[in-house]
């Protein structure tokens, strides 16, 4: 019983100590890379959380497949046999105007398009902070995932790799608040920035002169510009466009193309940067 | 047994809800914390919290620091009143946890907003309502746990 006197004290020194230690880590954390051999280790350690709270939904999609009906199974056989015929039809196209593209970059001096290398990854179901719109994915630097990294799903941008861990890494949507991707429009090539604001289906774009020529329906794909994102991936189409003229600038609003909303698969591109380093290994 | 029961609610807080449900999803890992602290303030305190709040920052991406700071604060005022608030009835008792887990989403929602410039937005408060319900069972749940293993 005696515990209960003389804890007062304590407990307020405790708390002090809490807050100066809390304090230390916000600015750590913001000035550090998401990176770094602490960051990774810390990561991995509750990594084997994101394996236990994927569970249940892992377990959900498991026993719907087993109870899929075989008509249903033939009929979405079918319809991805359709699919990938269409694909490869358009594929046969795509390697021949990539020969052509090599052959007429050759004759321009201008050094050809690498392929880069790719994987394919998936995204846990794990709740994330409020604040903030990421996903975890199952790869982790044990795969060579890095920070940095740009993320696509069958249709478009997805994000980027903001923190890695052992097995398991995070990524930051494109609709986030800190997220910015410079881009250009399809149908004229005017370059531009598409920014998230936090919500899954609109991004904007920040200081649009007035005078720039962008309309509705334009898509925006990722001009390459930063090295961080490839070039040519479809980002997001433009939905609305305020032009007040009383304001510097007119407000462009777009939905992107990736469905964020409903994502399960994605591909982790790497830059040429780091093919480049690893056959310097 | 106490680590268990903290344990289990990192996981549950992790579980993704369906989107419509998501902004009502209350603060577990917070609620089931602010039990121990009342029921057992000498094992449960400020360090654990601070060491579940970093847990919970590394768990579900939020700036490191933000949830030990916001944990340990709570805490704080939970197991330095600890004999007060034990004798409310239970139904009071989750009056004041609503006003408690108010201050924890305000502070968090502020220290966010200075880290990864957040606007407010009224639905982030909705855990405040849900939390307070939830705490009638969490109570009783616990009580019983914690009276069936004999956790002292």
């Amino acid at each position: 019983m005696n515990l209960l006197f003389g804890r007062n004290a304590s407990l307020q020194l405790r708390l002090v100590i809490a807050v100066v230690l809390s304090g230390i880590l916000m600015v750590g954390d913001k000035y550090t890379s998401g990176a770094s051999t602490i960051r990774t280790s810390l990561n991995t350690l509750v990594s084997p959380l994101f394996y236990f709270a994927n569970i249940p939904s892992e377990f959900l999609s498991w026993s719907s497949q087993n109870l899929e009906s075989k008509k249903q199974l033939l009929a979405e056989n079918s319809l991805l046999k359709t699919k990938q015929l269409l694909l490869n039809e358009k594929l046969q196209q795509f390697q021949f105007l990539q020969n052509e593209n090599s052959k007429l970059r050759a004759l321009l001096n201008s050094t050809a398009k690498p392929e880069t290398k790719k994987i394919v990854t998936k995204v846990l179901s794990i709740h994330s902070n409020t604040y903030s719109q990421q996903v975890v994915i199952n790869k982790g630097f044990l795969d060579n995932v890095i920070e940095g990294q740009a993320v696509v799903d069958d249709l478009g941008i997805v994000g980027k790799v903001v923190q890695v861990g052992s097995t398991t890494s995070r990524v930051l949507l494109m609709t986030d608040n800190t997220h910015a991707i410079p881009v250009r429009v399809l149908r004229n090539n005017v370059r531009t920035v598409v920014e998230g604001v936090g919500k899954l289906n609109q991004v904007e774009l920040p200081h649009v002169p007035h005078s720039m020529d962008i309309r509705m329906g334009d898509i925006l794909v990722s001009s390459g510009l930063g090295d961080l994102f490839p070039e040519g991936f479809p980002v997001a189409t433009i939905t609305k466009i305020e032009r007040d003229e009383s304001k510097p600038f007119a407000k462009v609003y777009a939905e992107p193309i990736a469905q964020l909303d409903r994502i399960r698969l994605l591909v982790l591109l790497w830059s040429q940067q780091v093919k480049v380093e690893k056959k310097d290994e | 047994m106490i680590l268990i029961s903290i344990f289990v609610a990192l996981v549950v807080a992790l579980i993704p809800l369906p989107r419509e449900l998501q902004p009502f999803q209350p603060d577990w890992v917070l609620l089931i914390l602010m039990y121990w602290s009342l029921a057992l303030p000498h094992r449960v305190n400020i360090g654990t919290a601070w060491l579940i709040g970093l847990l919970m920052d590394l768990a579900i991406g939020s700036p490191l620091g933000v949830h030990s700071l916001t944990y340990s604060i709570l805490v704080y005022i939970t197991a330095s009143n600890y004999q007060k608030i034990r004798n409310y009835s239970v139904p009071q008792q989750s009056l004041l946890i609503a006003l408690f887990l108010a201050l924890y989403h305000l502070l968090q929602f502020w220290v966010s907003h200075f880290l990864i410039d957040i606007y407010f937005l009224p639905q982030y408060l909705w855990p405040v309502l849900t939390g307070s319900l939830s705490w009638v069972w969490i109570f009783l749940l616990l009580r019983k746990y914690r009276r069936h293993f004999r956790i002292r």
